[in-house]
């Protein structure tokens, strides 16, 4: 934090990483790069190998294969107290004996930081995360979120150029969590540093990052901003993932002008279609469906039948589900000046079939999700 | 649920019965050391401080004191050093062999004394360990070391090994994490199992009656050598001392484990 120009964020560049217990890949040749400065998320399921990402960027764990640069050195093999990398945890991990000031000026000690400049440092960096006032306090005396903010100022004040945060908001309640993200952002905004934040909460990637890497099972699905993640999914799975979505499957076939689906005894239309030898299914997000009484025709050259399952009222408009003839849901969004429709009423979804998502069947995308 | 008075009351007298029946042989030997006359008789006769006059005058108590004590003080530090390092070793084991190993390190605490004594003074016979300082602080420290084992593996179960890893994260190597994060963090556990592993050694007496000999010995033994020889009223100021020495040493340690297990809750 000395002057802008040092704690400028170093690129990080993992290339084909593989990472194996016993049989078991946790990790399976993994590659993604991070610009310097960039806020990047890593979000995907439980067990989809998100920390096992993060830890061996941080040098805590050892990969069984593959390269590591941050700045364009290789770090494989280096240890983790010689990589310089700031890490926030999900556990805070303050150490207890110690004050706040005293935790915050840990890592400064360790580089033999001069006791003036220590102690303007340490103010600096708790000025930063709002906590000041409490240089005194032992974490014991903090609450989860007090105890969150330190942890981050102890993780920012020796200007590393990489900062990674696996889920440190995960154990704090929503209210806070949104406040604490707006922090985050705004100190990813001022520091410059490069970020690697762990998620699996997708909203939250959305607020934070510059782009989103997508894991399933130990692999990077796609990686994109959120909006090319929510527009164009490269995956059934990613599309399931990230916001609400309908996803059509049924007696799939393809010609010339395109694809058909047949869903129970209706048929819907799409000009796309895909290569190769997969079960082609359809992805539509909740606002290119429009939901009308029986007899009412929309915009859109494709209708389904269904029947309202669930209605829930959103305040900006309303949220339905709609089980459709084959017994699939579908969920639709409309907005205040619609009608509003009961649960059990007969309705019928019109959509137009080039707003709908041509992707490669994966039974996976269903399984991991929840 | 209420309890009838008349049930309270027995209960009341059973409890002071038992409470009176396991303090009485310490409550006896306090008074008995300001007996006024060279006799063992109780209840005593008359006051006087001569017995306790006669601990600090006489070179074969002082010496004796000093034997213990400086026993007494290697054994602490030998058996903390060994006793962490195992708790740290164990603690870093896969479950299955370090608790074999536990097990094997605790036997001290289970077999006999006298199973124990006859051992060692057979070994030592050998190795002409009979009546040296290496012999006692050796011995001792076998019996010992269970107890800085069990304090600073209670220890380590609470605490917690993450912390290790945000150290590295934050630039500290390993040595340096130790000393800056790991050992403050338990030494409540070493200093209680220190404290445990003084009073084990200072008060042990099956095993030093084996290994002792006139140019060596250590209170207790003092202490019963003039107990079979004559009725000598010091032995009780010197049991006097002991209790006091010890009760502060075991107190201090269990007040240790107990913030240490309090602390983290
Ligand atoms: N030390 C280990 N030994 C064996 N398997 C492990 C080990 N560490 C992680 N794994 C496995 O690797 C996989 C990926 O774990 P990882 O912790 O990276 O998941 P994650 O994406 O962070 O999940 P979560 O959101 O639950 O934290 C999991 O299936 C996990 O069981
Ligand atoms: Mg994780």
């Amino acid at each position: 934090m000395t002057t802008k120009a040092s704690n400028r964020g170093a690129a990080i560049e993992i290339r084909s990483i593989t990472k194996t217990y016993g049989d078991f890949r946790a990790l399976d040749d993994v590659s993604l790069h991070v610009e310097p400065g960039e806020f990047m998320t890593l979000l995907g399921p439980s067990g989809s190998g998100k920390t096992t990402t993060l830890n061996v960027v941080a040098g805590f764990t050892d990969l069984t294969s593959g390269t590591l640069l941050v700045g364009g050195k290789n770090v494989v093999g280096v240890p983790a107290h010689k990589r310089n990398i700031g890490v926030v945890f999900q556990h805070y991990a303050l150490f207890p004996h110690m004050t706040v000031g005293r935790n915050v000026a840990y890592p400064l000690t360790l580089r033999g930081v001069g006791k003036a400049e220590r102690e303007a440092r340490v103010l600096r960096a708790l000025d930063m995360v709002k906590m000041r006032d409490f240089a005194h306090r032992y974490p014991s005396e903090l609450s989860g979120g007090q105890q969150q903010r330190v942890a981050l100022a102890r993780a920012i004040v020796f200007d590393p150029p990489v900062l990674l945060m696996d889920e440190p908001l995960g154990a704090l309640d929503k209210k806070l969590r949104e406040w604490l993200q707006l922090e985050i952002k705004r100190i990813h905004r001022e520091l410059g540093t490069t970020f690697i934040y762990v998620t699996h909460d997708q909203e939250e990637a959305l607020v934070l990052s510059d782009r989103i890497a997508v894991f399933n099972r130990g692999r990077i699905e796609q990686v994109g901003t959120g909006r090319e993640l929510y527009d164009e999914p490269s995956t059934l799975f990613v599309g399931r993932f990230i916001g609400d979505s309908t996803v059509l499957r049924g007696g799939a076939r393809s010609d010339g002008t395109g694809t058909a689906l047949k869903i129970a005894d209706e048929t819907v239309t799409t000009p796309r279609r895909l290569s190769g030898d997969v079960t082609p299914v359809m992805l539509l997000r909740p606002e290119k469906l429009s939901i009308r009484r029986p007899g009412q025709p929309a915009a859109g050259q494709n209708r389904l039948s269904g029947r309202i399952a669930e209605a829930i009222y959103l305040g900006s408009g309303s949220k339905y589900e709609v089980a459709l003839g084959d017994g699939s849901l579908a969920i639709v969004r409309s907005s205040l000046t619609d009608e509003s429709f009961k649960i059990g009423e007969q309705v019928d979804l019109w959509f137009d079939g080039a707003d709908a998502k041509l992707l490669a069947d994966d039974a996976s995308a269903e399984t991991t999700l929840t | 649920m209420e309890m009838k008075p008349l049930t309270r009351a027995v209960l009341g007298l059973i409890c002071l019965l038992v409470g009176i029946w396991l303090v009485a042989p310490t409550i006896v030997v306090a008074p008995m050391s300001f007996n006024g006359v060279k006799s063992l008789a109780f209840p005593p006769r008359g006051f006087s401080w001569q017995w306790y006059e006669n601990f600090v005058t006489s070179p074969d108590w002082s010496s004796s004191f000093f034997n213990s004590l400086k026993i007494a003080c290697l054994v602490a530090i030998l058996a903390t050093v060994l006793g962490t390092l195992a708790a740290f070793g164990l603690d870093r084991m896969r479950a299955r062999p370090a608790n074999l190993i536990r097990m094997l390190l605790l036997t001290p605490m289970v077999v006999p004394g006298v199973v124990l004594a006859i051992g060692i003074y057979a070994v030592y016979l050998d190795a002409r360990l009979v009546g040296t300082l290496t012999g006692f602080v050796l011995a001792h420290t076998i019996l010992a070391l269970p107890f800085v084992l069990i304090a600073v593996s209670a220890n380590l179960e609470v605490f917690d090994k993450r912390l290790e890893t945000a150290a590295a994260s934050l630039g500290a190597g390993a040595l340096t994490t130790f000393r800056t994060v790991t050992l403050p963090l338990i030494a409540p556990g070493m200093l209680s199992g220190l404290l445990f592993a003084f009073a084990t050694s200072f008060d042990e007496i099956i095993v030093s009656l084996f290994i002792t000999n006139p140019y060596l010995r250590t209170l207790p033994v003092q202490i019963f050598a003039s107990i079979t020889r004559d009725a000598d009223p010091t032995v009780a100021a010197v049991g006097t001392i002991l209790l006091c020495v010890t009760t502060v040493l075991i107190g201090g340690g269990m007040l240790l484990l107990g913030r240490e297990r309090r602390g983290r809750s």
